[in-house]
């Protein structure tokens, strides 16, 4: 069976979002994986990130770790802090839900993570840190048409921007 | 910083980078406001021509100035936004709210 694993640690700077993100779709490249395929699992690496240096440490320097395995067709990433950690996980993980709406953020980084992956576990202890794992199967190409449009399923309920205060449909340029 | 915010009149045009993520996005949001507010922009154009990857801070940025021109009574629109970034923006619920287009609006 086909398996490979590997594991980095850096320090959660922002400048080091792009660095991971792009070290994990270079991995995930031996899967043969399509265009689309790659852009999903970097988005979903990129959401996992940003929350540990955003939230986790809120803005401290300190260690983050992603290792990431290739088990057969199956991408497993796992992303792990040591900061502030998760009281309520359902709670945060709910679309829109964010406590730092001060800094412009959306509360959909882990509704992307959720449509952009297969599968995604939290785990998080207050004062301990936050453990995301989260898996993708890479369609083998002959058997899947790329872009099949599936994985946007998920997001349904996320059009509920449209009913948030603040915000209407019309855009008002005619 | 200069090419990346274009001002006609009151209209701002945003050239966005590659990617779009929340090491780029808080720069870029700084910069934006501090414009909006001294040139009494009307109207913010986010111009997606070179941007190939975007996260949930890209949608976030979207969103706040969203709703500050609203509130001043302006518009925001998406410009020349490939088919990843349109997926991204359809996901996150943002064609509901702004205009997207795929190329350059004619101007009015």
């Amino acid at each position: 069976m086909n398996q490979n694993e590997m594991k980095l640690e850096f320090d959660s700077r922002s400048c080091n979002e792009s660095f991971v993100r792009v070290a994990v779709a270079a991995f995930l490249t031996q899967l043969n994986p399509t265009l689309e395929e790659v852009a999903d699992v970097k988005t979903a690496v990129s959401e996992a990130v940003t929350n540990a240096i955003i939230h986790g440490y809120e803005g401290r320097v300190e260690k983050i770790e992603i290792s990431c395995r290739i088990l057969s067709d199956v991408m497993e990433v796992e992303v792990s802090d040591t900061g502030c950690g998760i009281a309520d996980v359902k709670q945060a993980m709910e679309p829109l839900f964010t406590t730092k709406a001060e800094c412009d953020r959306a509360g959909m980084g882990f509704a992307f993570m959720e449509a952009f992956m297969d599968t995604l576990e939290v785990e998080s202890a207050p004062g301990r840190g936050t453990r995301i794992r989260m898996s993708k199967r890479i369609a083998r190409r002959q058997s899947q048409a790329p872009g099949d449009g599936r994985r946007s399923e998920p997001l349904r309920d996320m059009e509920v921007f449209a009913k948030q205060p603040g915000i209407s449909n019309e855009t008002g340029n005619s | 910083m200069n090419s990346v915010f274009t001002i006609t009149g009151t209209v701002m045009n945003i050239h966005l980078p590659a990617e779009v993520d929340h090491h780029n996005s808080e720069r870029l949001c700084e910069e934006a406001d501090r414009l909006i507010r001294k040139k009494h922009i009307r109207c913010v154009l986010f111009d997606f021509s070179d941007t190939a990857f975007m996260d949930s801070s890209g949608v976030g940025m979207l969103i706040v100035r969203y709703k500050t021109m609203r509130f001043m009574g302006g518009t925001v629109l998406a410009v020349n936004v490939g088919e990843r970034m349109n997926r991204i923006l359809t996901m996150a619920g943002i064609c509901k709210i702004m205009d997207i287009y795929e190329d350059m609006p004619l101007k009015r």
